[in-house]
């Protein structure tokens, strides 16, 4: 009896076992597929911006030989005074009508002198201030070209997106000229790593946007983690359970799914309108961003405590530790990892904001790089953002190289959660 | 005990690091301009703010877009390093804002920099149009008079430009322009589609009765397709203008002037969109742009003057000017020169009849 009904299961099992596995079959090939799928989307998405953004790393460099003729200057010695009025200006057209002598009428002059950067005069001063003895002297200089020259120069060596844009025939015929006599060279971009943001976009850098980014950050990770931690473990280890607490949970998880603008007005009302703090200042940015990730903050560190086994409370509590000494001997130490992790997310969501920016007036035009939390700052997406809505050109270029720039930055911080919690992990 | 204990000193050491922060705020004094206002007005001021930090030894100013009508709220909230010195602004500040600028201490300097002409412009393959604005009104607006001649509005009924005035070609109606959230269609509206529905004396009318109403009137485009919104990107409406040679689009001067071998600009009232014609307000559809300066900070904050000398300095705003190679039209010689005369008065704004 027994042995008949095992051998019908046995058959029956044997029957589906068949379509069992082509199930097991498609259940992974469906998990591949989407992996594969996520995989492809952001293949396609880096390709996308490596390609329209390493362009911006290398630009065009035009040698003219300078004469710091007195007379065009209109400079008799160089001090900081006579520096500040000295028409530099007028010795780059100089050398420029030098170059090509051919040049004539007043509409063909201006093509000429827009062949170079309009930084190039500043550039020139900068030579001149750190050594005086060059008044009245020769050399050949190179000089940043200008950025409609930049992006010809590019398009000669990409046939397929060739752009002619602002550059005429004649402008062209000088541009061959001049890379036939090796005096056009593209050279590494250092400008964009050391320059604030600009209206030439020859010019334009993303350093100010970087460090004001860091400076938001800083503000806003010394704030939100000690204050986010705290909450936690009193939520957690402390709190009695009752309606008030319940209320606050929900609160928590509510805040986490609030629109980021409204922190942003919250933060206009209270930091600057109220407390008078300034506008544009990493230190309101980080204060709103304190805001926006401290739900995030202590959702994670509650989820890490609870993840501490019990065990390891009463096994303290056995031997005679208080509550503190459990929390801040065994269950924190523990659960820090998770706490980590938590923060870091919380901080690259921060890094990526834009909108709760705006209202305190970080979505601005800075040139000069910011030297403390108070200084006036922008950071990396609002870059991102003011760059792809310029008119100009090589603005495409450029922001798709701020993309990189704070891709990288946002892979490192997640690289760096994976390697914290792999290395601080316990496993029970 | 402990549980109170500890979270009285996490409260203490939060509130401490807040007040700690607030008062590093109030102590650092501010040695730089700070410039909100009109996104239109904006490349203009960040080029002129870019030039003058590096001609002299201030800090560049920090300029932000707000758009004309906040960076008013914002510029008009009262005199102290908390606010801003200077807002640019695409159209004239308006009574109401003049009274909520003053109602708070502020004393308001107007600065007229320059023009901006707004254009309609098709591509260089196709004929070039001729329009009046009662054509743009009639083929762009969602309700439009009856056709009988009655005075009641039917929804836009015109397919084609020859539907809306025999005179021009068959071609379906198809302009690519601007979302609502521009200001360039904001402008677009007031000056050509009011423009041309203004005339209607019945309709002109109504403003007087039912501002509201007179505005959903001649502000509303239509949206039933011939009205395409392009996206705030200019430089995609002339790539698409090239591609459909029927279409015409909505951008400012500045684009056409730089893609003239592309594009055209449609004749309005006669008048192409030149240079000359913007500067001489000779076009219908261009509008001033002013910068208003607060009186009060102009001798507090390091570097306003010199930044307005800047700004209204010949080889900023001239004809051969780094503005008008940046797009914006400069004033008449004899306007910058009287514009120039009372920016150094500094005279403050009371009354917008006064000076117009």
């Amino acid at each position: 009896m027994t042995d008949l009904t095992q051998q019908q299961v046995r058959e029956r099992i044997e029957r589906r076992l068949a379509s069992r596995h082509l199930k097991e079959k498609i259940f992974r090939g469906l998990g591949i597929a989407s992996i594969a799928f996520g995989v492809l989307a952001v293949a396609i998405l880096f390709a996308d911006i490596i390609a329209k953004g390493s362009g911006a790393f290398v630009q065009s460099d035009i040698q003219l030989e300078i004469t710091y003729d007195p007379a065009v200057l209109g400079i008799e010695q160089v001090d900081q005074e006579s520096l500040t009025w000295a028409n530099f200006t007028g010795v780059i057209r100089e050398a420029l009508r030098e170059r090509f002598p051919d040049v004539s009428g007043r509409a063909e002059k201006r093509e000429l002198y827009s062949l170079v950067s309009t930084g190039a005069p500043f550039a020139l001063r900068d030579r001149l201030a750190a050594d005086p003895e060059l008044l009245g002297q020769t050399e050949k200089v190179w000089l940043t070209a200008d950025d409609d020259v930049d992006t010809f120069v590019k398009s000669l060596s990409d046939s397929r997106n060739g752009f002619r844009g602002r550059t005429s025939d004649r402008m062209a015929g000088w541009i061959d000229q001049l890379l036939v006599a090796g005096e056009l060279k593209k050279r590494f971009n250092s400008n964009f790593f050391t320059n604030g943001d600009s209206r030439e976009p020859e010019q334009a850098g993303i350093r100010a946007a970087l460090v004001g980014s860091l400076f938001t950050l800083l503000v806003t990770l010394m704030l939100s983690f000690p204050i986010g931690v705290a909450a936690a473990i009193y939520l957690e280890e402390y709190a009695p359970r009752n309606r008030w607490t319940d209320l606050i949970e929900v609160n928590i998880n509510n805040l986490a799914a609030v629109p980021s603008i409204v922190f942003g007005l919250l933060g206009l009302a209270i930091f600057i309108n109220f407390f008078e703090m300034p506008r544009s200042a990493p230190l309101v940015g980080g204060l709103v961003l304190t805001l926006m990730t401290l739900p995030t903050i202590i959702i994670s560190s509650r989820a890490s405590l609870k993840a501490v086994p019990p065990s390891i409370r009463e096994a303290a509590m056995g031997m005679g530790a208080s509550r503190m000494q459990v929390v801040f001997h065994h269950v924190l130490p523990l659960a820090m990892p998770g706490m980590l992790t938590g923060a870091i997310i919380g901080m690259a969501q921060a890094l990526g904001e834009t909108a709760p920016l705006l209202m305190i007036g970080m979505v601005a035009f800075i040139v000069d790089v910011p030297h403390g939390i108070t200084d006036p700052a922008t950071v990396l997406p609002v870059q991102i953002f003011l760059w792809a809505d310029s008119p100009e050109r090589a603005f495409v270029e450029r922001t798709s190289a701020a993309i990189m720039v704070l891709l990288s930055v946002l892979i490192a911080m997640n690289a760096s959660a994976v390697w914290l919690r792999k290395k601080l992990e316990r496993r029970w | 005990m402990h549980k109170r204990s500890l979270s009285k000193k996490l409260v203490a050491a939060s509130l401490a690091t807040l007040s700690i922060a607030a008062s590093q705020a109030a102590m650092a004094a501010r040695d730089h301009i700070s410039i909100v206002g009109s996104s239109t007005v904006y490349p203009f001021t960040t080029t002129v703010a870019e030039r003058f930090s590096r001609a002299t030894q201030f800090k560049t100013p920090v300029v932000e877009s707000t758009g004309t009508g906040g960076g008013m709220k914002l510029f008009c909230q009262g005199v102290g390093e908390n606010t801003a010195d200077i807002t640019g602004a695409s159209r004239r500040i308006k009574q109401s804002e003049l009274d909520m600028c003053n109602g708070n201490g502020v004393d308001v300097v107007e600065v007229q920099v320059g023009y901006d002409g707004i254009v309609l412009a098709n591509a260089r393959t196709a004929e070039p149009f001729q329009l009046s604005r009662k054509d743009i009104f009639l083929a762009l607006a969602k309700e439009v008079p009856n056709p009988d001649g009655s005075e009641s509005l039917v929804p836009n009924p015109y397919k084609t430009w020859k539907d809306v005035n025999p005179a021009l070609p068959a071609h379906r109606i198809e302009v690519l322009g601007p979302p609502p959230t521009s200001g360039t269609r904001d402008a677009f509206a007031e000056l050509a589609l009011e423009g041309g529905c203004k005339q209607y004396d019945w309709i002109a009318a109504r403003k007087k009765e039912d501002k509201n109403a007179y505005k959903a009137i001649c502000h509303n485009m239509r949206e039933d397709g011939a009205y395409i919104e392009a996206g705030e990107n200019d430089n995609l409406i002339v790539n698409k203008l090239v591609a459909n040679p029927n279409a015409l689009g909505i951008f400012g001067f500045s684009f056409l002037d730089q893609n003239s071998d592309k594009v055209q600009g449609s004749l309005i009232e006669g008048k192409a969109p030149t240079f000359d014609s913007i500067a001489d307000q000779s076009y219908p559809v261009s509008r001033p742009l002013f910068i208003y300066v607060k009186r009060a900070h102009a001798k507090v904050i390091p570097g306003m003057k010199q930044f307005l000398a800047e700004f209204t300095s010949e080889r900023a705003w001239g004809e051969d000017g780094y503005l008008a190679d940046k797009g914006m039209i400069p004033l008449p010689a004899a306007k910058r020169r009287q514009v120039v005369a009372d920016v150094r008065k500094l005279n403050a704004l009371t009354n917008l009849a006064a000076k117009q």
